[in-house]
């Protein structure tokens, strides 16, 4: 159990943590997530006395940090940062077994434990290699078994996976998650990604200007974002605050209608200048009549003066202001090429084609544009 | 030059052996206190501003004032020498290695102190193994000026390959100054080539290609 109790840090003028008190329970995965700036990393520094508060304390299972060798306590807390830094002197066995060494195991049992954790990982092969031949990823995976190798209770994790590319990312998400389930750790990890933090963490700490704004399960944190900094952080994950999307979000506005006194040759040559095959009709005052088919303007427009007979009013239209969804089931469901939209004094506002379902798929599936 | 090499040939091999005696006990004295102090003055790198200037004023002394100051101090005799190229051999050793240990990216550093080391093990473990390359950089340099530096022994009348020089300059005969140059420069190319492999075999193999850019 790791207790803040009323923790300040400040530089000069400059208060990087304000009156930090929270405990961190054994066994979770804790999440510091926050702008940068905001005092996470400060934070997790405090826990391995990389930073001392300037007042306040911190307690490890009931006792006071600052009352302990610095040296002793961060051999018994693991540490894992996001410029990886193994050492480039050593094997990557070495550097798996430096904290062992430090805690002046024997050889054996230190060549053991390397020879463990690296099979763990399937990785055993690249012992004597050095940390220049590996790559990003790999070289962070044995960051991490550098920082478990003395199977220390608690791992600090700062920003671990941030240089590294989002499918590597995604890999050691996973395992370090499943690691941390399985060896049953308390880790604490500070990251300002709100998907790591969701996909990760038991309990999310959001902090802001050197305070905490919010400590939650991710479930409470989607659910009841404490304030507005936390939505904007969420963002598209909160989903229940999305309104029901409307007609006119989705619907094209330059849309082709002719009176319907206009004459059949007038129309067929608009219908041809603008590839389309259909076009849509209004009377005298703009209001919206019926659709007008090529196909009918084939078989019948010959001997035909305008093209009000050919006019069908069998096209489904809807009001603006009505939600988009059963437009969008209608379209799917008949083969319909388009709704017509229609703004309450009857004249048209646009229609809706199955390219505007696609856009609404889109948007709902990546949170629309990135603005 | 068989007639020379028979006329001077012991001399030579004698001063050959004086002036390596001159190089290798000065190197070795000013490579120790040069790694210590540097290794003291990056624990306090605020002193450096002070003490760098200070210790680079005695480089700019020339040899030939600075010999003749300490042979009326202490007479003539070949501490004074071995304690004159000591001094010289100090600042490039103390220099590079305070700049090694001072230049390592700090992410080792915290690791290093994130992995629980106290800052004797740091050094041993990380910070020397990391700069170790800069700092063979530096007894290169301070062994190649050494070389040419004892030949101010001669000045003081204390052997060496400066005697052959000075034989030369004084008599005005080319075939003695060469016969104490060429040796002096061959010397310091072969002591040169021998740093640079000890630099090979002494730089961790994880950092080869560092080296080598």
């Amino acid at each position: 159990m790791i207790q803040f109790e009323h923790v300040s840090k400040s530089y000069g003028k400059n208060h990087i943590l304000k009156n930090m008190n929270f405990t961190i329970p054994d066994g979770k995965f804790v999440v510091l997530i926050g702008k940068s700036g905001c005092g996470k990393t400060t934070t997790l520094k405090m826990i391995n006395r990389l930073i001392t508060p300037t007042s306040g304390r911190v307690l490890i299972d009931g006792q006071d940090i600052s009352q302990m060798n610095p040296s002793d306590l961060r051999r018994h807390i693991g540490y894992v940062i996001q410029q990886i830094g193994l050492f480039p002197n050593m094997t990557i066995e070495q550097n798996v077994s430096v904290v062992p060494r430090l805690l002046k195991y024997d050889k054996d049992k230190c060549h053991k434990i390397s020879e463990n954790l690296l099979e763990s990982i399937h990785m055993e092969k690249y012992k004597d290699k050095y940390p220049s031949e590996l790559s990003g990823g790999q070289q962070q995976r044995i960051g991490v078994l550098r920082a478990l190798a003395a199977s220390p209770p608690v791992v600090l994790m700062d920003e671990p996976f941030g240089a590294l590319d989002p499918m590597t990312r995604d890999e050691l998400q996973i395992e370090i998650k499943n690691m941390q389930k399985r060896l049953n750790k308390t880790i604490v990890f500070v990251t300002h990604d709100m998907n790591e933090a969701l996909r990760l963490a038991d309990i999310i700490v959001f902090i802001d200007h050197g305070e905490i704004v919010q400590m939650d399960s991710p479930e409470e944190i989607l659910r009841h974002p404490a304030n507005r900094l936390v939505r904007d952080f969420l963002g598209k994950h909160v989903s229940e605050e999305q309104k029901p999307f409307k007609v006119e979000d989705f619907m094209l506005t330059k849309v082709k209608y002719v009176r319907s006194s206009r004459g059949v040759r007038e129309c067929a040559e608009m219908m041809a200048r603008n590839s389309i095959d259909s076009l849509l009709a209004v009377d005298d005052e703009n209001r919206y009549i019926g659709t007008i088919k090529i196909g009918d303007m084939m078989h019948w427009g010959r001997n035909l003066e305008t093209v009000e007979p050919l006019i069908r009013t069998d096209a489904r239209t809807v009001q603006v202001g009505e939600e988009a969804k059963e437009s969008f089931d209608y379209l799917l469901d008949t083969n319909a090429d388009y709704v017509v939209v229609l703004n309450p004094d009857k004249s048209i506002a646009g229609i809706i084609t199955k390219t505007s379902v696609a856009r609404s798929v889109a948007e709902n599936l990546w949170g629309g544009e990135e603005s | 030059m068989r007639t020379i090499m028979a006329t001077y040939g012991h001399l030579l091999l004698k001063a050959i052996g004086v002036h390596m005696f001159y190089v290798t006990v000065s190197v070795v004295c000013g490579f120790f206190i040069g790694l210590i102090g540097g290794i003291l003055l990056s624990r306090i790198p605020r002193a450096s501003f002070v003490i760098l200037p200070v210790v680079s004023v005695f480089q700019t002394i020339p040899g030939l004032a600075f010999i003749g100051i300490l042979f009326l101090i202490i007479g003539m005799h070949p501490v004074t020498v071995l304690i004159a190229l000591t001094v010289y051999a100090i600042f490039p050793v103390l220099k590079n290695t305070y700049e090694g240990i001072l230049n390592i990216d700090p992410k080792y550093i915290e690791a290093a102190r994130g992995c629980g080391m106290t800052s004797g093990q740091m050094l041993r473990m990380v910070q020397l193994p990391l700069a170790s390359p800069e700092i063979v950089a530096g007894l290169r340099m301070a062994a190649v000026y050494t070389v040419s530096w004892a030949v101010l022994a001669a000045m003081i009348g204390l052997g060496g390959l400066g005697d052959f020089i000075y034989q030369g300059t004084a008599s005005n005969n080319n075939t003695l100054i060469l016969l104490g140059a060429v040796p002096a420069a061959l010397l310091a190319i072969a002591i040169g080539a021998v740093i640079d492999l000890l630099q090979k075999k002494l730089t961790p193999k994880g950092m080869q290609e560092v080296v080598d850019r």
